[in-house]
Order: structure tokens, then C-alpha cells, then sequence
């Protein structure tokens, strides 16, 4: 078990430090793995499955735990290509790529400096950072490759609800494998 | 420099991630991939994941099946005898559209239409979907192991699903009628209008291309037009739930899928479409005095039979033959069992069993067994054009269709042949072909 802490630099919470957390290498690569897993397969048996995004909670997840911009970047990276192989022959890979790319970067940017470990942090970062993805990919699907997109804010400030919501749950299941 | 660089270091790295991306989307944007290309990445990552997928499908599957099959019967029997007496009803109904169905093949058989009906099938299993609300591909566990090709239509039976637009060697992949790169060349049942099913990124399926002056009732079913060449001409699409005035002089129309494209499990992979041409040969010469025959009414006459039920060679029933393989048009004496009467052939059978009769010997010269079939198409041996009575009309199955349709026998003008030579008769010219 390894147990780090960083300086707390321009601060948001009453904390004098922030914790660094660390992960096992098989969590690392196994959860980012079936959290597509799951969301590949679990819309063929669940309706409205498709309006939550796992591997966006699993990039926040662990871009807000480990704290250091360019692992969540490179995490975020990762994800969203995996999740890009596996949206079809009309979708260029890298959409999900950059959006969950931008979103890794920010996370851990803020884990630096606020408290990440509250639910109700919790849940308004991940609601923030489904919207910013939206955002993103709306932006990359219509801004560069000129694709038909429609943005319709209520299906994505509920989707927001959603994901945040159930968010709450997925992090507080991964939090069993945090190694200070 | 170092300084820098170390200062940025996050930023940098983020703007190289990025940028690395972009030019890959710049790349792959201006090489498209074929249609049924694969790009190499996305086979070693669907290959990879597709066992874990079937495993896990049918391991769901086996256990539901025990549920099911096993545990869960209590309205297996009130089913059952449901599905008996749909059974029933439905056997009425094949009868009914069986000879509409009949009918619509000589006339599809006259305007040359090619005749598409789905030849071949693979049951798959749906076992994953993209994941994603911005694409709908879902992923079957059959791949081009067992025969799938892109551009193969999936359906199920209660409309169509998409098409299959990439392939791997243990599942491929479909394209839903409601992801926003679908299309689908559809025909509204009712008024023939012909428009394309398109999707959307919501999900919801419109038909495009249909002018605002025409006329679209919500409500009317959409069928497939066999325009795209991938699906059969005639498939359930689904229903017009809304009609509003679109955009560019076209109709807004929405459609909802007639498959439950979000709750799909099994379905069907078409394999191979057949096209053929209906035989005329086999329809033979019709005349749109036959078709409209065949329609009306008639007043059975009961023919003239001996004690065993066949007919006696000469009487009306053998003559009859004989007067419906007449040249059409020419004046001509027809002889109604003993009373002789006038009137051209162009007139004749102007009942059911008499336009059948007269289809049948005017091809192939059989005169009387396939025209007891009446209107339908069964396959008839090849013999010189016209036919005198024969022993045949005599014989031990003379007068099944003379009998079976006496009205002819009344009405047949003609020239009585002799039969002195069976199946050896005077060709006579067919009647003229519509």
C-alpha cells in the first residue's frame, strides 16, 4: 500500500493536503475494461442503458483519485478510443478520444483542488463533467467532421441526473480499491 | 526551455494527446473506409470481445430458457388453445389471400414485374449494442463463419431490423433503420407513395423525399420498396405516426419501427434473395375477359356423365375443349350437346371455369385437368398449342375441369374437331395475350 500526499495549493477546502491515491495494475486496466464491457452489453437488455456512460464515470473516477493531470489525460485517452472501436464503422475513432481526454485532464486538475470525496462534490462534478463531454463531442462531431448532431438541453440535463446519480454508487464501489 | 517545459508540462502533454487525435480524425475523415472494410483495430477489438459477449448472452439465454421451459408454464395450456383457434382462422384466411395471391401473379406475370421473396436465413442473437446514444450498431453473434455478408438485411418477423454493414469472423455488426446513417427505400402501403426511411440521432426514424402536396394519413403502414437492393420488396417497415410540412417542399413523415429495435434479441439474417420472373408459360395466355370471368358469378350446369361420373366423348364437356381452343375472333359453330349454336370465340368463358379452361388448352394443349385448377398456376405438360377432344377429355379424368365448370359448356362457341387423331389436333391460333 502506498500512501502519497501533495501540497494543497490555492484552496477550495479547509484541507491542508489532499490525498494521492493509487490503484493494483489489474484494477487499472480491468475496471476501465468491463465498464465498456457493461456498456456495450447491457443496453441489448436495458431500454434507456444508453443515456449512461460508464467509461466517463470510471475516467472521472480515477483522474479525480489520482490527482496528476497527465495520468488522467492519458487514462481519459485510452477510454475514449476503446469506447470509439466499438461505436460503429461511421464513427471515426478519436471522438470519444478527445472528449474523454479533455474531461480526464480536468478532473484530476480539480481533484487538486477541492475535496472529491464528498457525494454532493461528487455529484456535481460528474453532472458538470457529462455535460462538458456532451459538449465536446458535439462540438468535434458537428465543428470538425460536419456531422448532423442535435443538442437538446433537456435530454442532456437529464442524462446529467442520471449519470450523476448513479455515479454516487459507482464511486463509492471503487473506492474499495484505493491504495493510499 | 527545461522551465519551461516543466511548468507545462501537464499542457503540453494534453495539447499533444489532443492534437495527436485530431490529425488521426483529419486522416480517417478524408480515407473513409470502404463499405465492408474493417479497419484492423476495431477486428482485434471486437474479436476480442465478442466470446465474453456470446458467453454471456447465452448463459443469460440457458437459464431463461429453464425458466421458461420448465418452471414457467401455467398459461402454456389457455395458450395453446388460443393458438388453435388462431390457427384455424388463419388457415381460412391463407385460403382467401391464397387465390388473391394467384391473381396477383398473372397480373404481375403480365407487366413482367421481377418477384423478390427471401430465400434463405440465419437466426443471430443480438449480444451487444455500441454503448452509446450517438450510435445504435448493434452486434450479432453470427459472422462471416456462418455465411454473413455486408449488406445483408436483418429482419425479424414482425418488421425489418437494418442491415449488416461490417463483418467479422465471429459476429458482425448491424446498422439500425434508426441510427442517424441508416436509409431505407420504403412504399406507404395505401397511397404507394415511395419516399427513404431515414434515422435520426434520437432514435426516431423519418420518411424523407415525399412531397407536401401528397396525402399521408397517420396510421398507414410502410413497407419496403426493394429500392436499395438489401431489402425485399414488401416487408413491414412499421406505421405513419405523424405527418407534419417539412422543410424544402417535403413532408415531415414519422415512423415507428414495426421491430422493437431497443428490445431485440433474436433475429434474422437474410442470406439470399431470390428474384424471378413469374412464367407466363405457366400462367399461360389471359385475357382480361378471363380475369374479370374468373370474378363474377356463374350458374353451375351440371354436365352430361355416364353411371362412373365421367363424361361421354361428344357430349358438351368434350366438345367444349374443342371450342375453347378455336381461333379467336373467326366465326365459328360450337356445338352444345346436341344443339348447335353461333358466336365467336372471342366470347367465350365468360364464366370461372371457362376462362380457366381456356387457359389451359390454349398453352398447352392439356385441356382438361389443370383447367379444374381453375385460376391457378399448377405446371402443365408441354403439348402442341390447340387440342381437339381427345381421349384425355373422355377418359378417365375427362370432365374434371368441364365438369367442375360447366358454365363453358353453355357458352363455348367453337369448331367442333374431330378426333380421329388424339392428342394429335389442328393447332388453332391462342387467344390474343394482353
Amino acid at each position: 500500500m502506498s500512501s502519497r500526499a501533495m501540497p494543497f495549493r490555492g484552496s477550495l477546502t479547509s484541507r491542508e493536503q489532499v490525498a494521492v491515491y493509487d490503484f493494483s495494475w489489474p484494477v487499472v486496466v480491468f475496471v476501465p475494461l468491463a465498464a465498456i464491457l457493461i456498456q456495450i452489453f447491457i443496453p441489448v437488455r436495458v431500454r434507456y442503458f444508453p443515456i449512461i456512460d460508464l467509461p466517463l464515470m470510471v475516467t472521472i473516477f480515477f483522474a479525480l483519485a489520482r490527482r496528476n493531470p497527465v495520468t488522467g489525460c492519458v487514462t481519459g485517452c485510452i477510454i475514449g478510443l476503446l469506447q470509439d472501436l466499438f461505436a460503429g464503422p461511421a464513427h471515426p475513432l478519436g471522438m470519444y478520444g478527445i472528449a474523454l481526454t479533455i474531461v480526464g485532464y480536468l478532473a484530476s486538475s480539480l481533484g487538486l483542488k477541492i475535496d472529491v470525496e464528498n457525494p454532493g462534490s461528487r455529484f456535481l462534478i460528474t453532472y458538470v463533467f457529462f455535460v462538458l463531454h456532451q459538449g465536446i463531442y458535439y462540438g468535434v462531431a458537428h465543428g470538425l467532421l460536419r456531422e448532423a448532431q442535435v443538442w437538446s438541453w433537456s435530454h442532456v440535463a437529464l442524462s446529467a441526473l442520471a449519470n450523476a446519480i448513479l455515479a454516487l454508487f459507482v464511486f463509492a464501489f471503487l473506492d474499495r480499491f484505493k491504495r493510499r | 526551455m527545461e522551465t519551461f517545459f516543466g511548468r507545462y508540462r501537464n499542457l503540453i502533454v494534453l495539447a499533444a494527446i489532443l492534437f495527436a487525435q485530431v490529425i488521426g480524425l483529419a486522416i480517417q475523415v478524408r480515407r473513409p473506409t470502404q463499405l465492408g472494410e474493417t479497419r484492423l483495430i476495431r477486428l482485434w477489438a471486437i474479436s476480442a470481445v465478442t466470446p465474453l459477449e456470446k458467453a454471456a448472452v447465452h448463459t443469460q439465454t440457458w437459464f431463461q430458457d429453464i425458466w421458461k421451459n420448465y418452471a414457467y408454464l401455467r398459461s402454456v395450456r389457455r395458450e395453446n388453445r388460443e393458438l388453435k383457434a388462431e390457427l384455424d382462422r388463419m388457415k381460412i384466411e391463407q385460403a382467401r389471400l391464397g387465390e388473391d395471391a394467384r391473381m396477383a401473379q398473372r397480373v404481375q406475370a403480365l407487366l413482367a414485374f421481377k418477384e423478390q421473396y427471401v430465400d434463405t436465413t440465419v437466426a443471430a442473437q443480438v449480444i451487444g449494442t455500441s454503448g452509446s446514444e450517438q450510435s445504435r450498431v448493434l452486434y450479432l453473434d453470427k459472422g462471416s463463419n456462418d455465411g454473413i455478408k455486408t449488406d445483408m438485411a436483418v429482419i425479424t418477423p414482425t418488421g425489418i431490423v437494418g442491415k449488416i454493414v461490417q463483418v467479422f469472423p465471429q459476429a458482425s455488426q448491424v446498422l439500425p433503420l434508426n441510427d442517424q446513417f441508416s436509409g431505407v427505400g420504403v412504399t406507404l402501403k395505401d397511397s404507394r407513395l415511395q419516399g427513404i426511411l431515414k434515422g435520426s440521432q434520437n432514435g426516431a426514424t423519418t420518411i424523407q423525399y415525399i412531397m407536401a402536396d401528397e396525402k399521408v394519413t397517420p396510421g398507414e403502414e410502410v413497407l419496403t420498396s426493394g429500392g436499395d437492393r438489401i431489402f425485399p420488396k414488401g416487408l413491414p417497415v412499421g406505421r405513419v405516426v405523424s405527418v407534419e410540412p417539412g422543410k424544402d417542399l417535403f413532408l415531415n413523415i414519422r415512423v415507428i419501427p414495426a421491430a422493437r429495435l431497443d428490445q431485440l434479441e433474436e433475429v434474422l439474417v437474410v442470406t439470399d434473395i431470390k428474384e424471378k420472373m413469374p412464367d407466363a408459360k405457366d400462367l399461360a395466355p389471359i385475357r382480361a375477359s378471363d380475369i374479370l370471368a374468373d370474378r363474377l358469378p356463374t350458374v353451375p350446369n351440371k354436365p352430361a356423365t355416364d353411371a362412373t361420373g365421367t363424361a361421354k366423348p361428344g357430349t358438351a364437356s368434350a366438345r367444349t375443349t374443342a371450342a375453347s381452343a378455336t381461333k379467336p375472333g373467326g366465326a365459328a359453330t360450337a356445338t352444345t350437346g346436341n344443339k348447335p349454336t353461333t358466336g365467336t370465340a372471342g366470347a367465350t368463358a365468360p364464366k370461372p371455369g371457362a376462362a380457366s379452361a381456356t387457359r389451359a388448352t390454349g398453352t398447352t394443349g392439356a385441356p382438361s385437368n389443370n383447367a379444374a385448377a381453375g385460376p391457378t398456376t399448377q405446371p402443365k405438360p408441354k403439348k402442341p398449342a390447340i387440342t381437339a377432344p381427345t381421349d384425355n377429355t373422355t377418359g378417365s379424368q375427362p370432365a374434371a375441369g368441364t365438369a367442375a365448370n360447366p358454365a363453358r359448356n353453355r357458352t363455348s362457341p367453337a369448331v367442333e374437331q374431330s378426333p380421329s387423331k388424339p392428342n394429335q389436333s389442328p393447332a388453332t391460333q391462342t387467344p390474343p395475350q394482353l
